[in-house]
Formats: C-alpha cells, sequence, structure tokens
C-alpha cells in the first residue's frame, strides 16, 4: 500500500486553486458543525427532563433570529458561489498557447495523438509548466476524463467535442480515471499521465517512427478521401473554398450565421444537408462511418491550419481532373 | 391540539376489542383493503422486502471493495448489483418510505379526516430481477404512476378532509412536508415517464431523441433525467425533515420554534428544488454560463434546510428533553443532515465540483443526506408511531442501543468515502488501485455495524408484536390528533370527527410527564 494520504497530488495550477475553496469550505463546514452541535449538546445536558433549569417563558418565534440566520448564511453562500465560479470559469477556458492533444475515448481505452503525430495509447506524456488543452469526443458511450491530481474532469461525449486544460506543475506519474459509468470493464479504464522536463518531453516526442503532423494528416486524408476534388478553385462542381473560413462567420441558406468551428466542419463531413452554406447546393454525400473519430478531428486541425490562407491555384492541390 | 370530542374509550393496559386490523380477515380483506392503515402496512411490508434485497446488494459490494482487485464478484455481476442497489433503494424503498408508510397511516387521523377518499391497489411489480432497460424503465414507470397517484391523494386529503378549525397553520409540519412533497410528487414525476417513455420509443423504433448515432443529443437525456431526479431528492428528504418535526417538539415538551418559518421552508425546498438540475452537469459539456446559474440556484435551496436545523436546535433551548429511541433518531438525524448539507455545498461550488464530480465524494454526501437523513427519520418515525400502528410498545432499551449502533455503524461506513472522492475514487468502481484500500476498510467494517443496527429493529418489532407492552392510545402524552384514537385506531380512525380550537403542538416544558418508559 502506498502512503498514507488524506489528499491527492496538488500538480497543476487549477489544483492549486481548487484546494484553497476546498479547504475554505471544509473549514466553513467545522465551524458550522460547532454552531450546531454545542447548543444541541448543551442543550440536551441543561434541559433533558427532571433537570432544575429554569424553563419559564419559551421563545417560540423571533422574526429577529430567523432573519439572522437566513440572511448570514446567504452572503456566505453567494461569497462562496462567486470564488467557486471565478475559478471555474479559469478552468474551463484554455489559455491560447496550449499544446494540443486529441483524445477519442471508446470502450474501454483512451486513444489520444498530439498536434506533432506521436500517438499514445492510455498514457499522456506532457511537459511541466507548459499548458495542455485536450480535444476529446468518444465513438461510443459518454466517457469522463478525470485526474485527481490534477483536479481536472470532463465527460467525453459521442457526437461532439469538449475540452479540457492544465498546467502541470510537477514531474511524476499521476491517474487518468474514467469516471462516468461506460460498461461493464469502466473502472479498467484507467492509464496515467507522464509529467516531464521539456526536454526530456522533447526526446520523449522525437523517439520513435518519424510523424506526420495531425494538420498534415488531415491535409492528406483531403486530397485522399475526395475532398479536395470539390472543394478547390479548379473544381467543376459548386462547393465552397475552405481557405481562409475557420473561425469566421458563414451565411446560411436559411438567412441564419455561424461560425466554422469544431462542431460545424464536424456537422458538415457527417451531416452535409444539415446546415448549407448561403448559394451552394446540398450535393455532397455524408461521410458517416466511413471516417474514424481520429479522423475527422484530423480533417479539422488540417481546415483550422488553412484558417489564415485565401484561395489560389497554388495552393490548390493539383492531381484533380 | 385539544379537540371537542373525547378520547375513544380504551381500557388501560388492554387492547381495544376491535380495530382496523382485526375487523376484517383474511388475505382478501387486505388486498382488496380501502383503509388507508392497511395500505400504509402494506407498503411497509412491500418496501422492507425492497430494502432487504437492495441492502444485500450493498453489502456484497462493500465485501468486494474490501480489496482493490475484483475478486469477490465479476465486473458484469458488479454493475448489476449497483443498479439494482440504485434503483431499489431510490425508487422502492427512499421514495415511497415516509410518504406511503407513514403518510398513508397517519396523514388522515393527523387532520382528523376519516378516510382518504379514495385508494389504490398495491401497485409494484418484481422488476428487480431483469436488468433489460426497458422491463426496468416499465417497473419505474409504473412506480411513477404510484408516485403521481400518492401525490394527488394526500393533496387533495390535505385541502379536503381537514377537520372543522383545523385552518392551515394550525397543520401539524409533517403535514406541511407531505403537501410539499405531494408538490414535487405530482409536477416531476409525469417528466421521468416522459424521459423512459421516450428512451423506449428510441430503442423499439430507432427514433433518434438522445442517441447521437440517430442524430439524437445524449446531454438532452441528462436534462430530463436530472429535472425529474433531482426534485425527487427532495421527494426523498422533505417526508424526513417533516417527521423530525413532530419528534423534536414531541420530546421536548414544547411548542416548535419557528413553525411559520419551518412550514415555509418546506414550500420554498420544493419551488427551488425544480431550479437546480443542472448543478448535475457541471462537468457534461453544458455551458459555463449555465453552470453559472445553476450554482447559485444550488447555494440557495440550502437555506431552507439551514433554516429547519436551525429551528429544530432553537427548540430544545428550555424544553424538557426525552431521550427516547424516536429523540435519538431525529437527534441524529440533524447530526448527520447538517454534514450532509454542508458537503452539498462543496458540490455546488463550481470549481470544486470539477474535482468531485462522479467520486466517492458524491456518494458519501448523498448518503449521508439520504440514508443519515431519510432512514434515520423513517427509523424515528416508525418507532414513534409502531404503538399507534400495532397498539403495542417496542422494547426501549433495544431501540435506543440500536439507535446508537446505526449512527456509529453509518458515519464509519460514509465519512471515509468523503476522503476516499477527494483522493480521486470513481464512482461505480469494480476494482481501485491499491492507495484507496485503507478506506475501503473502514468503510465496509461500518457497514457490518450498519447492518446490525438495521437488523435489531426488525427483530424486536417482529417480537413487540406479540409480545410487547400494550400502548394505550397516547404513550408519548402527544398533542397530535391522531393520539386522540385508540391503539390501533378503529377502522374509521374516529367515532365523531373531532374539532380544533388550538395551533398545534401544544406542549408545556415545565409539567413532568411519566411516559411509562424505562428512561435513561
Amino acid at each position: 500500500m502506498d502512503k498514507f494520504r488524506l489528499f491527492p497530488p496538488e500538480a497543476s495550477t487549477s489544483a492549486q486553486q481548487i484546494d484553497w475553496i476546498y479547504f475554505a469550505l471544509v473549514a466553513l463546514t467545522f465551524l458550522i458543525c460547532i454552531i450546531v452541535f454545542v447548543p444541541i449538546i448543551s442543550f440536551a445536558i441543561k434541559y433533558r427532563r427532571g433537570s432544575k433549569a429554569d424553563r419559564s417563558n419559551p421563545r417560540v418565534e423571533s422574526v429577529l433570529i430567523e432573519s439572522g440566520w437566513t440572511i448570514v448564511p446567504l452572503l456566505i453562500f453567494i461569497g462562496l458561489f462567486g470564488w467557486g465560479a471565478v475559478v471555474y470559469f479559469h478552468v474551463e477556458n484554455p489559455p491560447r498557447d496550449a499544446l494540443q492533444v486529441i483524445v477519442v475515448g471508446k470502450q474501454w481505452m483512451w486513444r489520444l495523438q498530439h498536434a506533432e503525430g506521436k500517438q499514445e495509447i492510455n498514457e499522456l506524456h506532457v511537459p511541466v509548466a507548459r499548458a495542455v488543452e485536450l480535444t476529446m469526443t468518444s465513438q461510443d458511450v459518454i466517457h469522463s476524463f478525470f485526474v485527481p491530481a490534477f483536479r481536472l474532469h470532463q465527460d467525453v461525449v459521442p457526437g461532439k467535442y469538449t475540452r479540457e486544460w492544465f498546467r502541470a506543475t510537477r514531474t511524476g506519474e499521476y491517474h487518468i480515471f474514467c469516471s462516468q459509468y461506460c460498461g461493464t470493464q469502466h473502472s479498467a479504464m484507467i492509464g496515467r499521465v507522464v509529467v516531464m522536463e521539456p526536454v526530456d518531453y522533447a526526446r520523449w516526442l522525437n523517439t520513435g517512427q518519424p510523424m506526420e503532423s495531425i494538420a498534415l494528416a488531415g491535409e492528406r486524408l483531403f486530397r485522399e478521401r475526395g475532398c479536395s476534388g470539390c472543394h478547390s478553385v479548379n473544381s467543376k462542381f459548386h462547393a465552397p473554398l475552405l481557405e481562409g473560413t475557420y473561425r469566421k462567420p458563414v451565411p446560411l441558406e436559411t438567412g441564419e450565421m455561424v461560425t466554422v468551428d469544431e462542431r460545424y466542419v464536424r456537422d458538415s463531413i457527417l451531416l452535409p444537408g444539415k446546415e448549407i452554406a448561403k448559394g451552394y447546393q446540398n450535393i455532397m454525400p455524408s461521410f458517416a462511418g466511413t471516417l474514424s473519430e481520429e479522423e475527422i478531428m484530423q480533417l479539422i486541425a488540417y481546415i483550422k491550419s488553412i484558417g489564415n490562407q485565401t484561395p489560389s491555384n497554388e495552393s490548390a492541390p493539383n492531381e484533380q481532373r | 391540539m385539544k379537540t371537542a370530542t373525547e378520547i375513544d374509550i380504551q381500557t388501560e393496559g388492554e387492547m381495544p376489542r376491535l380495530h382496523y386490523l382485526n375487523v376484517e380477515i383474511g388475505v382478501k380483506s387486505w388486498l382488496l383493503t380501502t383503509d388507508h392503515k392497511r395500505i400504509g402496512i402494506l407498503y411497509l411490508w412491500t418496501i422492507l422486502v425492497f430494502f432487504l434485497i437492495a441492502s444485500v446488494a450493498a453489502a456484497m459490494m462493500r465485501i468486494e471493495l474490501l480489496t482493490p482487485q475484483g475478486d469477490f464478484v465479476t465486473n458484469e455481476t458488479y454493475n448489476k448489483l449497483f443498479t439494482i442497489h440504485g434503483v431499489l433503494m431510490v425508487w422502492f424503498f427512499l421514495i415511497p418510505s415516509i410518504p406511503t408508510v407513514l403518510g398513508n397511516f397517519v396523514i388522515p387521523p393527523m387532520i382528523g379526516g376519516v378516510d382518504t377518499g379514495w385508494t389504490f391497489y398495491t401497485p409494484y411489480s418484481t422488476t428487480y430481477a431483469n436488468s433489460h432497460v426497458i422491463t426496468m424503465a416499465g417497473g419505474v414507470f409504473v412506480a411513477g404512476f404510484s408516485s403521481i397517484i400518492t401525490g394527488m391523494n394526500f393533496m387533495t386529503t390535505i385541502h379536503k378532509m381537514r377537520a372543522p378549525g383545523l385552518t392551515w397553520f394550525r397543520l401539524p409540519l409533517f403535514i406541511w412536508s407531505m403537501y410539499a412533497t405531494s408538490v414535487i410528487l405530482v409536477l416531476a414525476t409525469p417528466v421521468l415517464a416522459i424521459t423512459l417513455a421516450v428512451m423506449c420509443v428510441e430503442r423499439i423504433w430507432g427514433v433518434g431523441v438522445f442517441d447521437p448515432k440517430l442524430g439524437g443529443d445524449p446531454i438532452l437525456f441528462q436534462h430530463m433525467f436530472w429535472f425529474y431526479s433531482h426534485p425527487a431528492v427532495y421527494i426523498m428528504i422533505l417526508p424526513g425533515m417533516g417527521v423530525i418535526s413532530e419528534l423534536i417538539t414531541c420530546f421536548s415538551r414544547k411548542r416548535i420554534f419557528g413553525y411559520g418559518f419551518v412550514a415555509a421552508a418546506s414550500m420554498a425546498i420544493a419551488v427551488l428544488g425544480f431550479l437546480v438540475w443542472g448543478h448535475h452537469m457541471f462537468v457534461s459539456g453544458q455551458s459555463v454560463y449555465a453552470g453559472m446559474v445553476f450554482s447559485i440556484l444550488s447555494f440557495l435551496v440550502a437555506i431552507p434546510s439551514a433554516i429547519k436545523v436551525f429551528n429544530w436546535t432553537a427548540t430544545l433551548h428550555k424544553g424538557s428533553i426525552y431521550f427516547t429511541t424516536p429523540m435519538l433518531y431525529a437527534l441524529g438525524f440533524i447530526g448527520l443532515f447538517t454534514i450532509g448539507g454542508m458537503t452539498g455545498l462543496f458540490l455546488a461550488t463550481l470549481a470544486v465540483d470539477v474535482h468531485v464530480h462522479d467520486s466517492y465524494f458524491v456518494i458519501a454526501h448523498f448518503h449521508y443526506i439520504m440514508v443519515g437523513g431519510m432512514v434515520m427519520a423513517f427509523m424515528g418515525g416508525l418507532h414513534y408511531w409502531w404503538p399507534k400502528i400495532t397498539g403495542r410498545l417496542y422494547p426501549e432499551f433495544a431501540g435506543k442501543l440500536a439507535a446508537m449502533i446505526t449512527f456509529l455503524g453509518f458515519n464509519l461506513t460514509f465519512f471515509p468515502q468523503f476522503i476516499l472522492g477527494y483522493l480521486g475514487m470513481p464512482r461505480r468502481y469494480h476494482a481501485y488501485p491499491p492507495e484507496f484500500q485503507l478506506f475501503n476498510v473502514l468503510s465496509t467494517a461500518g457497514a457490518s455495524i450498519l447492518g446490525v443496527g438495521y437488523l435489531l429493529p426488525l427483530i424486536y418489532f417482529l417480537w413487540s408484536l406479540k409480545f410487547g407492552r400494550v400502548a394505550g392510545p397516547n404513550p408519548w402524552r402527544a398533542t397530535g390528533l391522531e393520539w386522540q384514537t385508540p391503539s390501533p385506531p378503529p377502522k374509521h380512525n374516529f367515532e365523531k370527527t373531532p374539532t380544533v380550537t388550538e395551533r398545534p403542538y401544544g406542549y408545556s416544558p415545565e409539567e413532568d410527564v411519566d411516559l411509562h418508559l424505562a428512561s435513561i
């Protein structure tokens, strides 16, 4: 058995912030218990049946007392809410410079891929002191990616992307648990995060097979699966060009505006008829069932990577026609 | 509460000649009964069976968790065990416990009514053996209708069948809490029924509502499930709070402190309880801003509960406190409910929930409310009204012993789970890393003590049916109307409808009454 512990290791910046709120709540709980239990015990002794205590004119109502024990907890609760909300907002919004990792949950394993292309199963190697953002989805049921040492927890939901981020503060190995019940082997869906010094991480990242980055893999898929046959300037079909569209608003046939983001790109690949861009026909076939979750995420990474380009003949793949 | 009618004649030390238990005999007279008291008894036996099955499932889980490896049962069996434990405890024990047993039995005599007006058959089918989703959903669906009808029945009874003079602010607080519970039962349960029906439609006909492969949204299911299930938590605890109000005031021999605030707190919980379901979904991927709204509302719903705890405590001041078995359960309730409520704030705090969500911390929190709160209240209430239900007293010493064993065993079982949860042990784990073993062993040890605490009452309650001392109409010298009939009451409760002229809980702490019990 490992050494005796009351708290898990504190290994990320959010872990420190969350632990402070936790300690404040523990202190408040002790205080309230004293405020309630000390009177209960002393009244129980003083006013036990047959004792000689003075029982004349017992009070049974007081608006002043009632208001007091309503308003004071209310103010404390509003303060706690605010503190928790501020930290939550921080925990839920990744910084812009975060390293990107994609995560796909399935019964009963985690598949991860770093932006540089390195793939892992049930393990996540990260450098210390760098923000790391996980973009996650599931290919079957809902899972949840939980790293207690980072106080980090996010459901991984089929059909949509969720994200979480952390900045590790100390090197070491920490548990990854699936914490959303996902079937028979739920408790076997565990893994570990390995937090390394930046130099060790760089060395780790460059060992093994030469890698194709996620965006490059997406570009390759864009050609191999025929996307570029239509989505290019040389196409004989009328399809939107995707360069320079990511994170930009797009008008739809229905008159609505949507922002091109992960959700929109994903839906356009799997359910192309759902939101047709204005001025185009519903002619694209669905790729549902023919692309894996990783491949969809790689395609999105590619479209993201050309988000600052403008369409031109040179940038268009040229093996068409 | 004094009434214009005399207490019905019951000779000292003898059971009444004719009462609801012996007025008719035979299986048919029970199964087709329209007497709310017999219906309460039928419910008691039914939920007792479910409680035992669900407890055995819990015991097997605790044995499994003694060691880190999954070696006592297979992971598939373990998953079935916690499903059985959860479904039976929630829908077939906690939700029906106080409302259907104590509620059905005591609401009509408590408000001086003659009968509940209309009736229903014992409705449960034994679907627990089959873990198929549709059968399970079907069982809960049927039980849901029982909930809705129970709620409607109580609301109509409380509105229309109060005794003359029993105005709203003369109602016992148990009735107020049952009224609040009924509002939730009637408004929330249909949403559960709709959710389960939609789920079955999706499974049978492939209509995509929740399944992303069919174009549905799995988060929508969580919204609908919790829109029912969070108010359901208050269905489980409000009746318990009502019982505690009765017990604290009776055994302090003093009017309850802040009657109006305690009654209003019940109604506030019923209303606010509908607005907090999203706090189960802080890490589900719902919007950050939705999370913030649900967080602040969840803090607000804690206020009325806190008001109740403070008022119960203040009631003890200048009382004359009798440490009877029901009172021990009531005092235990306040302690455990306070801890359960405070740890609820941890979960309402957004950032902390990000860590403890779906961990053993959550398990510990809701067991402090559901077992430490509701089951303690149920046991307290059952001991309090047992003489009324059966006409006989349970043995007081054994009762006190069981109450204290339950309190100790409960804390040893569930307190270590708070620590396990913060350490990061996820719920529904069949096997776990070895560093979690110490607290799991403590928890299992506690569960075995808790088991003794539950078995003892089972034994002495059965014993008391034949050998218990005859209670007489009012062994606690309590003021409620239900104590003005013989024990057990006759079929129609009151020969003549009583008239009420006073506020409830007209106890006087300066008067020393003899409860005919061995006192500590």
